[in-house]
């Protein structure tokens, strides 16, 4: 009995440990995010998880850069906002159809990336925070006198999304568009932090001396992360003008950045799951706590620093060992076989 | 054009009087305080709370009275610095450097919605405003207490370059941002030095936030945002970690800010000084009087 009494957290952490690094925890959350219309499919209950779903998918992009790479961006909403005002003006002054702004949208949020990565990357990791803290500045400010993103009173009119003639601009059309958009955002980031990059980019993480003393060309990587991030970015704010279907400078203040950044470090830097979870608890809570809007943004605050001494790996935390890819795997035991050959006679 | 030297030296005197505090710490311990700003704000509102509560004696003494009100408020928010040292900074000396800059986000977030809490959302009028008569100074209008400003600015920067080069404090705050065991092993209390550091920092910035108050009139929680960013330009462009890099950096951003601002225009000042914060950072890293310093692993 006693025993029993012992092991049994232990048990239960194994078990929850297990349940984290469980291979079918993206389809979980695929289910659950499909599933969900069919429980409360009210426009506010829709509008609040689609939302949610935008602000997994700049989280999910966030991480690249913050999680993976350990690089500050405190202006993340400004790629957010490239990307909506480069689909908005495209499409109300121009007319072109939402879809088509997609690669414009990627290209400037590339050109953007190396604008500012491209000098600060080169110096200390924490000028990043700050220049991005002025370009995040710079896009709001710049929005709010120019003629042609509408000034202070933005863009509207932005027309829904429309695939091959079926129109997925109603409630329920834009928010499964976004299910789809974001699991492979979500997938997309995930799988570029399994890959050589992600590894090159965890490196840099933990030493960038290391790292660079092992081959890795630090500066191109680093600022391969924040191009990802900054793309990753943009085309969230596709589908943040597509929801609105109006944009305005107020939207893609500091405030945005930071709750970005505080679903990141809540969830778990680098953990994609944690991430996720950590974005739907940032952009859920204040639906739920309306009332205590007044201090939720000190207590966020608050956390930040708590979080940051006392779990700094964040609530549901990346996995410390890499685990081997099967094409890896397959090649270590033909290798592994060849050499038994070559040895047996 | 004079009208315009003397508002950029105005505008920069504040900057690098903000900008001061934050290359201290940056000098010191290699943070960057992103609270700091908050604390220039905290300044200000201290600054604001005072001269309500005295009122009418305050509106009497005028000048004088904004002099002592901004002592207060620079021992409040001396010992705000302090405590988010010990609380929010200590604990993670010695942390990768992500995690102290995220913390540094986190108390510049409570530190601005804490005083929303406390003073609410909207602006606040300040009670003490400098607009005496203007005196015709090399073909600008300038009053007597902006001018006595920039020398109380100059006094405590004069105070400050004096603390670091020719007191034991500020031989041991040398010592500690060139190698902080070996100033451990030299006998140097080095966490007492940090901390002093924080307050004279952050002292700095509430004296700052003082005079702001009654220069520009208009205060609110969010005031110290852009300012922290100005004063972060300035310590780069002096170089950051130099004190009198930092003074430098304050009045030259001043000044650019304000003749920039003629030709472009008001709307644009913020993002103008940003840009040249890249472009610095681009061509010249370490700023005008910055050393190359080696990363040491």
């Amino acid at each position: 009995m006693t025993t029993n009494l012992a092991t049994s957290p232990a048990r239960a952490r194994a078990l929850f440990d297990r349940l984290q690094q469980n291979r079918h925890l993206g389809l979980v959350g695929l289910a659950v995010a499909l599933l969900a219309p069919f429980i409360t499919a009210t426009n506010y209950a829709l509008s609040v998880m689609t939302s949610a779903l935008l602000f997994v998918m700049l989280a999910v992009g966030l991480n690249i850069v913050v999680g993976y790479c350990g690089l500050l961006d405190l202006g993340y909403a400004a790629f957010f906002a490239i990307g909506a005002y480069v689909s908005g003006i495209l499409a109300t002054r121009y007319g072109w159809p939402l879809l088509a702004t997609v690669p414009v949208v990627i290209v400037a949020a590339v050109v953007a990336g190396i604008v500012i990565g491209g000098p600060t990357l080169r110096l200390r990791s924490d000028y990043l925070a700050i220049v991005t803290l002025g370009f995040g500045e710079i896009i709001r400010i710049t929005a709010n006198n120019l003629t042609i993103t509408g000034g202070p009173s933005g863009i509207y009119g932005i027309p829904g999304i429309m695939l091959l003639g079926v129109d997925l601009s109603g409630p329920v059309g834009l928010y499964y568009t976004c299910v789809v958009v974001v699991a492979l955002a979500v997938l997309g980031a995930a799988r570029l932090g399994r890959s050589r990059l992600g590894r090159a980019w965890r490196f840099i993480r933990e030493d960038e001396d290391a790292a660079e003393a092992m081959g890795i060309n630090t500066y191109r990587v680093k600022l391969a992360a924040y191009i990802g991030g900054a793309i990753w970015g943009g085309l969230a704010g596709i589908l943040f003008g597509a929801q609105l279907s109006a944009i305005s400078p107020p939207s893609f203040t500091f405030l945005w950045s930071a709750l970005i950044l505080m679903a990141v470090v809540l969830g778990g830097m680098g953990s994609t799951p944690g991430v996720v979870l950590g974005a739907i608890f940032i952009s859920v809570l204040p639906e739920l706590l309306r009332e205590a809007a007044d201090y939720r943004y000190f207590v966020f605050g608050i956390l930040l620093i708590i979080v940051m001494i006392f779990r700094r790996q964040g609530l549901w935390p990346a996995r410390a060992v890499e685990r081997q890819s099967r094409r890896d795997k397959r090649r270590a035991e033909e290798h592994a076989a060849r050499k038994g050959k070559e040895v047996v006679p | 054009m004079t009208q315009l030297l003397w508002n950029g030296l105005f505008v920069g005197s504040f900057y690098a009087l903000v900008a001061l505090g934050y290359t201290m710490v940056y000098g010191i311990i290699r943070l960057l305080n992103f609270a700091h700003g908050d604390l220039y704000m905290l300044g200000a509102f201290v600054g604001f709370g005072v001269l309500s509560v005295a009122g009418g004696l305050a509106t009497g003494l005028g000048f004088v009275a904004l002099l002592i009100v901004m002592l207060i408020a620079m021992l409040v928010t001396g010992t705000a610095g302090l405590l988010l040292e010990r609380v929010a900074y200590r604990p993670l000396r010695g942390a990768p450097r992500l995690s102290v800059l995220i913390t540094a986000v986190g108390a510049s977030f409570a530190l601005e919605y804490g005083m929303r809490l406390v003073a609410g959302p909207n602006p606040e009028v300040y009670p003490v405003r400098l607009a005496g008569d203007p005196v015709n100074l090399l073909g600008a209008r300038i009053t007597i207490q902006q001018a006595s400003l920039i020398v109380i600015a100059v006094l405590l920067m004069a105070g400050l370059q004096w603390l670091v080069m020719g007191t034991e404090t500020g031989r041991a705050m040398r010592a500690i941002s060139q190698d902080p065991t070996a100033a451990l092993y030299m006998g140097i209390n080095v966490d007492a030095v940090i901390a002093r550091t924080f307050f004279i920092g952050s002292a700095l910035a509430g004296a700052a936030g003082v005079m702001a108050g009654g220069y520009y009139g208009k205060i609110d929680f969010l005031m110290g945002f852009v300012i922290g960013l100005k004063a972060f330009t300035a310590a780069v462009i002096g170089g950051i970690g130099n004190v009198k890099g930092a003074m430098l950096g304050g009045l030259t951003l001043g000044l650019l800010e304000s003749i920039g601002t003629h030709w472009i225009g008001g709307q644009w000042r913020d993002v103008f000084a940003f840009t040249f914060l890249i472009i610095f950072l681009t061509l010249r890293p370490t700023g005008i009087l910055g050393e190359r310093v080696t990363e040491r692993v």
